[in-house]
């Protein structure tokens, strides 16, 4: 019972952040971001707090759309990776660990995202199961190894949304287990979560430099 | 090859579907066109962690190969690391040439990614 309040409360901050975009909240200081912007973003595996073992992976490959969209030039994600791990590094903690003086060595990045999931993939209930998708980011500038810019990614899906009468919630419950199974929906819910905490007026990124908005971007100016 | 493209297909969409979405609901930032043309890359990355066999060398060259043409024909920009991506599926099949020109576009295109594409380019040349 607790879990499912708990779950309910999920829900609900979700429902709240995906509708909430135009609240006024109190936006964090950009300033040492807008000091150090970065032109070009190194993206490491995330490491992987869930119990899903696919999360890492599948996060990756929904990142680099938006943080290029954003304006920045994104490291090949897959090449990165497949280099890191020739050079005996084979797990995102170990990459973590890189320091950020051979980052630019190897590299020449700029600034590097580092990713912590969270929480990935299905909760079940017993009339319902809520997919979450829940990750936390941080940008540093490698140059000073100054902490840029702090978000969180996160969505949340409950399959019991257009549940009607019991026979009906079972239904979909199951329905959506089956779904889960590829761990597709967790995949676009991690779309749908990074491209709400990159595009966010208040504490979203900063446009990078190819973004044509680059040069109207007042914030931390 | 219609069994393969279906289901990749309304994938794709629903993936599309749920970022305007997002981006619609964030109702503040009024939506723009997208500076690149994606097409399949970041799909393939998806495929070959978590479907493995399901993206090999060969099919991901011939899927961005013609992902590039298209976007080049429609007038796109190539996003960053596509082709630095099909220069490494080269690598994986065994011809360094092809990966090598590849890596080279890449600089071209994003000269950020400078001291990283000559790195590979160093060890390509000892292959």
């Amino acid at each position: 019972m607790r879990l499912y309040r708990f779950l309910m409360l999920c829900i609900a901050c979700a429902v709240l952040i995906l509708t909430g975009g135009c609240v006024t909240t109190t936006s964090p200081d950009y300033s040492a971001y807008r000091a150090h912007i970065p032109k070009s973003v190194l993206v490491l595996p995330p490491l992987n707090q869930s119990v899903e073992v696919n999360a890492p992976y599948a996060y990756l490959s929904t990142i680099t759309r938006p943080l290029a969209e954003c304006g920045y030039y994104v490291f090949p994600v897959a090449v990165v990776d497949a280099l890191m791990k020739e050079n005996g590094l084979p797990t995102p903690a170990e990459m973590h660990s890189v320091s950020l003086k051979k980052i630019h060595e190897v590299f020449g990045a700029d600034a590097v995202l580092y990713v912590t999931i969270e929480e990935y993939g299905q909760k079940y209930l017993v009339l319902s199961s809520t997919t979450v998708v829940k990750a936390r980011a941080s940008l540093v500038d490698v140059a000073t190894g100054t902490t840029l810019w702090k978000g969180t990614a996160q969505a949340a899906r409950s399959s019991g949304d257009s549940g009607g009468s019991l026979v009906g919630m079972l239904v979909t419950a199951a329905v959506a287990q089956i779904v889960n199974t590829t761990t597709d929906q967790a995949h676009m819910l991690a779309y749908q979560a990074n491209a709400q905490m990159i595009f966010n007026d208040h504490n979203g990124l900063l446009l990078g430099p190819y973004n044509p908005g680059y040069a109207t971007d007042t914030r931390g100016r | 090859m219609v069994s393969l493209a279906s289901p990749l297909m309304i994938r794709r969409h629903a993936i599309l579907a749920a970022m305007v979405a997002a981006l619609l609901s964030l109702g503040c930032t009024p939506q723009k066109p997208l500076i690149y043309r994606w097409g399949v890359y970041e799909d393939l990355v998806y495929e070959m962690y978590a479907k493995p066999g399901s993206a090999d060398p060969g099919t991901q060259v011939a899927r961005l190969s013609e992902d590039i043409t298209r976007t080049q024909a429609e007038g796109r920009r190539v996003p960053p690391g596509v082709h630095a991506h099909l220069g490494y599926m080269y690598y994986l099949q065994g011809n360094t040439g092809a990966a090598y020109q590849e890596f080279a576009t890449e600089r071209e295109l994003f000269p950020e990614s400078a001291t990283f594409v000559n790195g590979i380019q160093q060890r390509l040349r000892k292959e």
